[in-house]
């Protein structure tokens, strides 16, 4: 009796190594992202649907449903930047992936910066009757803002990875000292701004049921996109760095083949 | 759904949730494509996630 063999170019082969790995996802961040786009469904049908109109601004409350979870998300990221900074700075290892983590949160935390200016000048058309006022919160907004471009030029800069880590690092800690003066410029100068949207000055709650929980929807969906968002982010960058590294040792190499011929 | 079509000022608020989740869409498809694109170069064993 012969045991029948699989020819070697048969796709069909168990042969792990014709297996290769596609991008970068795991089935981890494949169950993250369904979670991440199922609470986005919930986010768009409460948000646009189930969630009542407020009382003094009607339907434009809606806009605070993606308004303030891209505000939070944009926070996060540039603490998490600057967390990842300082395990950089003053980790024992000097470990290049905190290093892309910084970089990868900063750039999720500039998109979403953005979108808050954006979804932002929206809502203050409807409430204020204009786009943009160069009041305290948006003035120090858009400052977070360019200083987080500042941060990624920065990073964009030549040189060594350790040296675009360093460099940058400095930066992210130094940038990160702006969110407080963000979220206190409505109690720190007279704003056109609003104050907190959830609790009032004394910290209670004070929001309608459905609406609290559409806002809790939308924080939700932006942190698990965020999570998701920063797996994959910091990946590509490690396979970027990875390049670099053999790019450079070729080019080496040849010019070392080069002087001894 | 289309109720949300019978709000007042629905383009100002159903733009903001379009410009949104566009802009997260295109951000999220330069990753993953970019990722794709870089892991076609690189050998299995450098992926550290893998």
């Amino acid at each position: 009796m012969t045991t029948p063999t699989i020819p070697a170019d048969n796709p069909t082969s168990n042969d792990s190594a014709s297996i290769r790995v596609r991008g970068t996802g795991t089935t981890a961040t494949r169950v993250l992202g369904i979670a991440t786009l199922v609470t986005i469904g919930w986010l768009v049908a409460f948000g646009l649907g189930f969630s009542p109109a407020d009382r003094d601004q009607e339907d434009a409350v809606r806009i605070l449903y993606v308004h303030v979870p891209t505000a939070w998300l944009a926070y996060l990221a540039f603490v998490v930047t600057a967390g990842s900074s300082a395990m950089y700075l003053f980790g024992k290892k000097h470990s290049l992936g905190f290093d892309r983590v910084a970089g990868a949160s900063a750039e999720i935390g500039v998109v979403f910066m953005a979108l808050t200016l954006v979804t932002g000048m929206l809502w203050g058309k409807l409430t204020w009757g204009v786009y943009w006022q160069w009041d305290a919160r948006l003035t120090t907004t858009a400052l977070l803002f360019v200083s987080y471009i500042g941060y990624l030029a920065v990073r964009g800069l030549g040189g060594s990875h350790e040296q675009r880590a360093k460099r940058s690092a400095v930066i992210g800690l130094l940038a990160v000292i702006e969110i407080p003066l963000v979220h206190f410029s409505v109690r720190m100068w007279r704003s056109l701004h609003q104050e907190a949207s959830v609790l009032d000055s004394d910290g209670d709650i004070d929001m309608d049921g459905l609406m609290l929980f559409s806002l809790f929807v939308g924080v939700v969906a932006f942190t698990l996109l965020y999570v998701w968002l920063l797996l994959h982010r910091t990946r590509v960058i490690a396979m970027e760095d990875l390049l670099d590294d053999q790019g450079l040792d070729r080019a080496l190499d040849e010019r070392r083949a080069e002087a001894t011929t | 759904m289309l109720g949300i079509l019978a709000f007042e000022d629905a383009g100002f608020i159903v733009g903001s949730y379009v410009s949104t989740f566009g802009v997260i869409a295109g951000f999220t498809f330069r990753v993953m494509r970019g990722g794709r694109r870089l892991a076609d170069r690189i050998d299995d064993d450098d992926k550290y996630w893998t």
